[in-house]
Parts: structure tokens; sequence; C-alpha cells
């Protein structure tokens, strides 16, 4: 078989290993990671249940997961994936209508979006400590 | 399922260092993907130092000159050096745009050039575009009518006319496309932006008869649907248009023919 003809097995350019984080994307992938948290903080609530109605000892001890350092990042973590999926599934919407599209735009949205949550996760973060 | 790292025979290597002739004061360096079928290797990337006081302002003036006085085997695509043909589509410093429009004085650092990602490499900077080419056939980008021909052209009100401006510049360099990590994983079964905002070309066009058609080619959950408005398309276009907006109008589409 002549060179020409030679079966080929081509590399594949890289991608991800060279592809610049820019908020564009990083936001994209966020809002998918967030999405799974939630799932995963869904069966979290579902624990808290089955703790909660097996025993007053049983709860105490999902509690005092709770209120450790690990089990504060982990809810606090929650927190923020909660208000951030909800707000950029609301800058989500706006696109579904079509607007938004502008480059600057859609940074200033995304940067919106990234500043509400945060703020929103310790505002509410302070507000329940109040409340306890 | 996506595949995020490289596959074992697309692990780049480290390549070899192209000294500037002597006496060169004023020098930058490339780094440059190098891969070619005959010697059974890894891709690797190959540093070249170019005296910028005997070089051009674009990154294309570089690699030429790179071909001419460095290295005669470094392949790329090149034509019109003005932004045009969209040959010379490449991924530098980290983002895709065409090598002939993009100055090297806007690069902070080394300047680091690879093939458009995630596609079959045919030869050093030069992707295999057939898959692309050939999702554009599928949309059959032509103007389709079923009326009878008019005795003259077919007329469009300026207003008419407006709704192409954005859309007819595409030069189809697939920059955006090999920007789209949906593509990236996704990449046989969804059309990516490029593509899609031809197809949108076509529907946006007032003598084009074929609407419904179009749409129903489109109506698919990954021909259009795997477009997740990540926008790095628009943000990477070397012609400034807005393929994720395009890509809106036909989801817009797609909703109003059925309400």
């Amino acid at each position: 078989m002549s060179v020409a003809n030679r079966p080929v097995h081509r590399p594949l350019s890289p991608h991800l290993q060279v592809y610049k984080p820019q908020l564009t994307s990083m936001l994209s992938i966020l809002h998918r990671a967030t999405g799974m948290a939630l799932s995963v903080g869904a069966l979290y609530l579902v624990v808290w249940v089955v703790f909660a109605s097996a025993s007053p000892r049983t709860y105490a001890m999902f509690q005092s997961f709770n209120v450790s350092i690990l089990g504060r990042i982990f809810l606090g973590g929650w927190l923020f994936c909660a208000f951030y999926h909800l707000c950029n599934g609301i800058r989500h919407l706006f696109w579904d209508m079509g607007y938004g599209f502008e480059l600057k735009d859609a940074y200033r949205s995304g940067w919106i979006v990234v500043a509400v949550s945060l703020a929103a996760t310790i505002v509410s973060w302070i507000v329940g400590l109040r409340l306890a | 399922m996506a595949e995020f790292a490289l596959p074992a025979n697309s692990k780049i290597g480290t390549g070899e260092t192209y000294k500037a002739p002597g006496g060169a004061k004023n020098i930058k360096l490339f780094k440059v993907y190098r891969w070619t079928p005959d010697d059974g290797k890894n891709p690797s990337v190959d540093t070249y130092e170019v005296d910028m006081d005997t070089c051009g302002p674009m990154v294309l003036d570089a690699l030429i000159k790179i071909k001419n006085e460095m290295d005669s085997s470094l392949t790329f695509r090149r034509s019109c050096r003005e932004g045009v043909c969209g040959s010379c589509a490449m991924n530098i410093d980290g983002t895709n745009t065409l090598a002939c429009t993009k100055y090297i004085s806007d690069v902070k650092g080394d300047i680091k050039i690879y093939p458009l990602p995630h596609m079959p490499v045919v030869r050093d900077l030069v992707p295999d575009l057939n898959v692309p080419y050939a999702q554009l056939t599928s949309i059959e980008p032509w103007l389709k009518t079923s009326t009878q021909p008019p005795t003259r052209e077919r007329l469009q009100s300026p207003e008419e006319r407006a709704k192409l401006d954005g859309l007819w510049e595409c030069i189809l360099c697939f920059c955006c496309s090999t920007s789209c990590p949906s593509y990236w994983w996704n990449g046989e079964r969804y059309l990516g932006p490029a593509i899609l905002l031809q197809a949108y070309r076509w529907l946006a066009d007032s003598r084009d008869e074929a609407k419904g058609e179009r749409l129903d080619q489109l109506e698919d959950p990954f021909r259009l649907y795997r477009c997740h408005t990540i926008m790095n398309c628009t943000k990477t276009c070397p012609k400034h248009l807005n393929p994720a907006k395009a890509i809106a109008e036909i989801k817009k589409m797609m909703v109003e023919r059925t309400i």
C-alpha cells in the first residue's frame, strides 16, 4: 500500500487542555454542576426526614453534623447552588425570549448572577442564624 | 459519554526548539502544535524563536516567516491574509481566531498555537473539516422556492434584506463550532453554531419558501437543542457575528410555529 493510501489514525486536537477558561463557559458548567449538587442535596433532605422520624437520638446526631464545620460548608454550598441555579435559570429564561445575546449584555448578566447569588447566600445565612 | 481527556495517540509531547538567527534582539517565542502522519509519533509542541524586528505584525506573518526561514515542514492553511477566506482559523493564545487578523502584540508572553480544538488533525495546524462541511450540506444552504419563478429577481424590501445582516458575513472558518464544548462532546450529531447560523440565514430570508421544511429538519434533540447557550461561539467569532443569537432565533421559530 502506498504511503498516501495508508490508513491514518489521526490525533484529536486538544480542547479543554488548551481552551482559555472564560466567563461564558465557566458559568455554563457551573450551572450544570449546581444542578447536580441540588439533586444530591435533595437526597440529603430525605436523609434528614428519615433521621428525624427514627428517634430523637438519631435526629440529634444529624443536627450535630449540620452544625459541624463540614456540615456548614455542605449546607452553605448547597444554599449557594440553589441561588446560583435560580438566578442563572432566570438568565436562561431571558435568553429563551431572545434577549441579552450581545456579548457585553451576556457578560453583565453573568456577573450580576454571580453577585446576586453570593449576596443572597450570605444574607439568607445571616437571617437563618438570627431566626435560629 | 463525553471524553474529557485526550486519547492516547493525541497526548502532546515536547518538541524541538528552533533558535533565532544570531544577532536577533527582539525575540518572541512561538509554541506551535506539530503532528505528522509520517513517523507514527504523538503530537508535540515545537518552539520557534522569532525575530520580531524582521516580522510583520500578525500571527500569520510569524507563521509564514517560520515556514520560509526556519522550518519549511510547518503546515497550515492560509489564503487571503485579510480575514475574508477563513482558512487560517486556529487556536491562538487559548481562543479560536484567524491568524491573519490576530495581532502578535495582543498576546502577552509566549504565543501558543494549536489547531482548531477537538478535531481530527490532518497535519500540524490543519484540522479535518469533513464533518462540519457535511453538516453544512445537510441544511441545504441555498434559496429554496416552490412558487413560479418571477420574470425578474425575487425582490426584498430594505427591511427584509436587513434581517440578513450579521448572517451573510460568516466565512465558515469554524472558530465558533470548535470553541463550543457542546460541539466537542456531540459534534457528530449536534450541528454546531456555524452551521446553525447558516441555517438561520436561510430561515430569515424573506425569499425562501422552505421554512417549515427547514425547521422540521432541525427539530431534533441533537441537531439544534444541544445548544445550551454557553456563548463561547459569540465570544470567539473573529467576524464579530452572533451565532448564539441566531440559534436562539431558530428556537423561537420552533415555539412560534406551534402556538
